[in-house]
């Protein structure tokens, strides 16, 4: 859809105060959930972005999936997308969201988390330091301001393909909304 | 309360947000998409945010002051009172188990504070034989009810705490608990809508507390300022406190403040 519609200017107004305030949920899955406090404290202070954590779906912008996803938890971690509010953005952390990472030949854990929800951004490394989490939420922001971070439309539009995705794996996916 | 954050950032030895940060999620949360959970839900959000703006009226800010007949104190306690049980019915609306505990806790902490606050409201209305709000701040004068009597401006002060839910009285709103409380359900709009009337009530309590310990002000500028004195004071201590369990907090507010406020009132009377 690049290129096909054109943002309205209050459309742009609005991403001006969105990329300023992003209010996270971290889905603390796997060993990424350890590198976000010191990105968040003193040492690194995401705060200074914007960037707060939020505890619960309702009130959040931006889903983190730390790490790699058991079969059973892409269920919750279905359940908690579709629970937050519409202009929202997923990270995946780490290699493991990417292709598996360390996990590639589970039998147990999903390898692309593309398939199943849409991804905004990935953050490579195993684990991603700091910095580089950073430099992924400063990516990030400029995304949403040009307006290429539209994950969540995406996800409306191509409905189809990722419920046949998440119902290969789960079986039945209940539909909270 | 930008500049509060800053504060606590400060302390907290990081950079912090920039000062106008909580205007941007204001905006931000009005431009998304928001889900409501019926009508009892969407009535006790906008009980919660009318409650607290009809409570504005009555507190003059510097020399504005829109009602000055007798019996504004009393009416401005009662319509807090109104914000707050509109917030317990939207969380009923929600249905939300964390949602209730929160509201549980804060409705119980409200019983605790305000009874050393009604206490002392009491003894500085039989004090000045008046109980208009604009008529205190006169009888005061120059000489400060601060430190005229200290003791009660001390215990109004800890009933502050709890009014705003600084720190050692954060029960209700408890992240790392109960999913910040009675806010869990709010999303988008809804969620704007709260952070405003909560903005608002913080103006109405400091205020409050202004008018009636620090002698109000003669300007606005004045007045924002003895304000903002009385709000950084509150998060200096909400930055370092932990916090108190919901009936430790109830206990805490009737043990000691209650008593002290009792005898200050004797001391008052006789």
């Amino acid at each position: 859809m690049d290129g096909t519609y054109k943002r309205g200017s209050w459309e742009e107004v609005m991403d001006w105060f969105r990329k300023r305030s992003l209010w996270m949920l971290h889905y603390c899955t796997g060993c990424g959930a350890i590198e976000l406090p010191p990105t968040m404290t003193s040492r690194y202070d995401m705060g200074r972005f914007g960037i707060s954590p939020m505890a619960t779906p309702r009130q959040a912008d931006l889903l983190l999936v730390t790490g790699y996803l058991s079969t059973k938890t892409l269920r919750r971690l279905i359940y908690t997308y579709e629970q937050m509010q519409d202009p929202k953005f997923v990270i995946g952390f780490g290699s493991c969201a990417i292709n598996g990472g360390m996990y590639w030949d589970s039998y147990n854990t999903i390898k692309q988390l593309d398939k199943y929800l849409p991804v905004d951004l990935y953050i490579a490394g195993c684990m991603p330091r700091p910095e580089a989490i950073l430099d992924g939420f400063l990516e990030l922001r400029d995304r949403i301001e040009s307006g290429k971070a539209d994950g969540y439309k995406k996800y409306k539009k191509n409905f189809e393909y990722y419920q046949k995705n998440q119902e290969a794996v789960l079986g039945e996916v209940q539909r909270t909304q | 309360m930008g500049l509060g954050v800053k504060i606590t950032s400060r302390i907290q030895k990081r950079y912090g947000p920039p000062f106008y940060q909580p205007y941007i999620n204001v905006m931000k949360l009005f431009s998304k998409d928001a889900i409501t959970h019926g009508f009892i839900f969407d009535f006790g959000t906008i009980m919660a945010f009318g409650g607290i703006i009809a409570t504005l009226f009555f507190i003059p800010i510097g020399n504005w002051s829109l009602y000055s007949m007798n019996g504004t104190i009393l009416l401005v306690v009662y319509l807090m009172a109104i914000s707050s049980l509109g917030m317990a019915m939207a969380t009923v609306g929600s249905g939300n188990p964390l949602s209730s505990i929160g509201i549980s806790r804060a409705l119980t902490l409200m019983l605790g504070y305000e009874l050393p606050y009604i206490v002392i409201l009491f003894g500085l209305i039989y004090k000045y034989r008046t109980s208009s709000i604009v008529g205190l701040v006169e009888a005061q004068g120059i000489s400060w009810n601060l430190f005229v009597l200290p003791i009660a401006a001390i215990i109004a002060f800890t009933a502050l705490l709890g009014m705003m839910g600084k720190k050692p009285f954060d029960a209700p709103v408890a992240p790392s608990e109960i999913g910040s409380g009675p806010v869990v359900e709010y999303g988008g709009k809804f969620m704007g809508m709260l952070m405003l009337q909560h903005a608002i009530a913080i103006v109405v309590e400091v205020g409050l507390f202004v008018n009636l310990f620090l002698g109000g002000a003669d300007n606005i500028f004045f007045f924002v300022l003895k304000m903002f004195i009385v709000w950084a004071i509150a998060v200096m201590i909400n930055a370092i406190a932990p916090r108190y369990r919901v009936e430790q907090g109830v206990l805490f507010y009737w043990k000691w403040p209650l008593i002290i406020a009792i005898v200050q009132v004797l001391f008052i009377i006789f």
